[in-house]
């Protein structure tokens, strides 16, 4: 026993045990069902393929998914950053029961969050009809599917910025303000900087969740097609009429597409926490 | 007066932290409390009578049971895996390592509906298996077994990301002066290992349940929602809710609420407990 703890070999039991159970599990569960998506699609051929995602309704769903979960994603940096904000730097009363509601997202599931935005901003809804009075229809075109998407993905972007701020030292805005900064150029000059990386990855969480998201939508979308069809809806539409083929390809479609965007996101970010660290 | 005029960081002022305070409350109250409050009105807005009959309704009652049972099977599985991983990615160094904690993630990256799909294509009749398993007469696609594998693959992240930070940090020594000592694997990983982990393995199986119990777009695909038997409690909220039956889809929406709010609250709870244990031993 000795002898191996000074070779620097861990003396802990287990290891072929458990990593030969996870790898099992692994392959058996995510890594080979995942398989048959490449496998489906490659059956249709570069062409095949090509002219699924090329069709008119795909192109259409993927252009309404991906510019309602930019513009929620976007709302959501914003208002979670506000939020973030709020819960570690201003004093209030009850803001423990706040903190624990910002995962209640999380929580619910998105069947129940679907059915409940759709019954508030139907045209007869609580908001819906005075929304309507003034002629904004939001149940069933893409403001509600922005609305539902903007509910899932508010934890995602306060959770990550959350612990940010309340690592981002009192000393250094001190320092700043100190030196005759205002207020207004510590926080640009500053603390804005110090949040960008987790600013974006909250940014790109809600985005790819947005994405890929259908319960909370299916609702409030309305689902015709061209118009206020998401990309999920689609897949199932496609499954339905047991086009299995064209439903993997738009899915691989999509999942090519959202792991795009992480790479892309996830370079961006590791590019600003660099640039931050050589300040 | 203060020497320290700056010391919380930057004071924009009263009116800002309260205009500011304001927008988010609105912003919370909007977007999670609405929703929240709707659903219990909705549900109760012929009385706790009629909500009693929803919730007593022959098939709201087989799709509790069978909510309860999908996630009696994938919780403890996923939990057993989430312990298993972490024991090998936190305890020891090797090769390829970071891939594998990378794998493990990906189910979060996958859309539910996807996620549903990539077992049509294993299991479905048209799928890779479908014809040998039709051969032996076994069903997993729009059927229970169906339902409970898309919901381990969705809740399959959760207790293993949970617990591989936590162990990896708390490093290896406890566990060698315990074997040290004379104790054996088991009574190492027993008596040292989970204490040690308690709160962030009940954090991860709180999340884990929550998801599997409310899972709505894979479990969607894959049940083939015949009524009474393959339909979880989401599943019947909706097709209630498609059948006008309002009332009925918010009860069984209501149950699914409250079950979200007991989340929360035991989370919270974990989380707290977490956050003690941390400052005590610093």
């Amino acid at each position: 026993m000795l002898a191996r703890n000074t070779k620097k070999r861990s003396i802990l039991p287990g290891f072929g045990l458990s990593l030969g159970y996870t790898l099992t599990y692994l392959g058996l569960i995510v890594l080979l069902p995942l398989s048959t998506l490449a496998f489906k699609t490659s059956t249709l051929g570069l062409q095949g393929f090509f002219d699924v995602l090329t069709s008119l309704r795909v192109l259409k769903s993927f252009q309404l998914t991906l510019l309602v979960s930019l513009a929620a994603a976007l709302i959501n940096t914003f208002f979670g950053f506000l939020i973030a904000w709020f819960l570690v730097r201003i004093p209030f009363p009850g803001k423990k029961i706040i903190d624990a509601l910002i995962d209640l997202p999380f929580a619910l599931p998105t069947a129940v969050s679907g059915i409940a935005l759709t019954t508030i901003y139907a045209p007869n809804g609580i908001l819906g009809k005075p929304l309507m009075d003034i002629g904004i229809k939001v149940a069933y075109t893409p403001i509600g599917i922005t609305l539902a998407l903007i509910l899932i993905g508010l934890p995602f972007v306060v959770r990550t910025v959350q612990p940010a701020l309340e690592e981002l030292e009192p000393e250094l805005e001190e320092a700043a303000l100190s030196l005759g900064a205002s207020s207004w150029v510590t926080f640009y000059k500053i603390i804005f900087p110090f949040l960008l990386p987790s600013l974006l990855t909250g940014f790109t969480l809600a985005f790819a969740r947005s994405i890929g998201e259908y319960g909370s939508v299916v609702f409030i979308a309305g689902n015709m097609p061209l118009k206020t069809e998401i990309t999920s809806l689609l897949i199932i539409t496609k499954l339905e009429q047991y086009d299995y083929t064209g439903a993997t390809a738009i899915a691989s479609g999509m999942l090519i597409l959202s792991f795009t965007l992480l790479l892309l996101i996830n370079l961006l970010q590791s590019w600003t926490s660099k640039r931050l660290k050589g300040l | 007066m203060d020497i320290h005029p700056h010391k919380n960081g930057i004071q924009p002022g009263i009116w800002v932290n309260l205009v500011i305070a304001l927008v988010c409350l609105l912003f919370i109250t909007a977007f999670l409390l609405l929703p929240l409050f709707i659903v219990f009105t909705e549900a109760f807005n012929e009385g706790v009578l009629v909500w009693l009959k929803s919730v007593g309704d022959e098939e709201t009652l087989a799709a509790f049971k069978l909510t309860l049972l999908v996630s009696a099977i994938a919780v403890p599985l996923n939990t057993v895996f989430g312990l298993a991983a972490s024991w090998a990615l936190a305890k020891f160094q090797f090769w390829g390592r970071n891939i594998i904690i990378t794998l493990i993630d990906l189910p979060f990256a996958v859309s539910p509906v996807v996620s549903g799909l990539i077992y049509v294509l294993l299991f479905g009749l048209h799928g890779w298996l479908g014809p040998w398993l039709d051969k032996y007469d076994i069903q997993i696609i729009f059927a229970v077994p169906g339902i409970v594998l898309a919901t381990i693959f969705v809740t399959f992240p959760f207790v293993a990301r949970e617990l591989i930070p936590l162990m990896t940090e708390q490093g290896t020594e406890e566990e060698q002066v315990a074997l040290t000592l004379g104790a054996t694997g088991w009574q190492t990983f027993w008596r040292v290992t989970l204490p040690n982990v308690k709160w962030g393995l009940i954090y991860g199986v709180i999340l884990s349940n929550a998801r599997a119990m409310g899972e709505f777009g894979a479990v969607s695909v894959v049940s083939g929602h015949i009524r009474g038997i393959t339909n979880t409690l989401p599943l019947q909220a909706e097709i209630l809710y498609n059948e006008y039956y309002f009332t009925a889809a918010f009860a069984v929406a209501s149950l699914l609420s409250f079950l979200a709010v007991i989340t929360l609250i035991l989370k919270s709870l974990a989380e707290w407990n977490t956050q003690r244990i941390l400052r005590s031993s610093k």
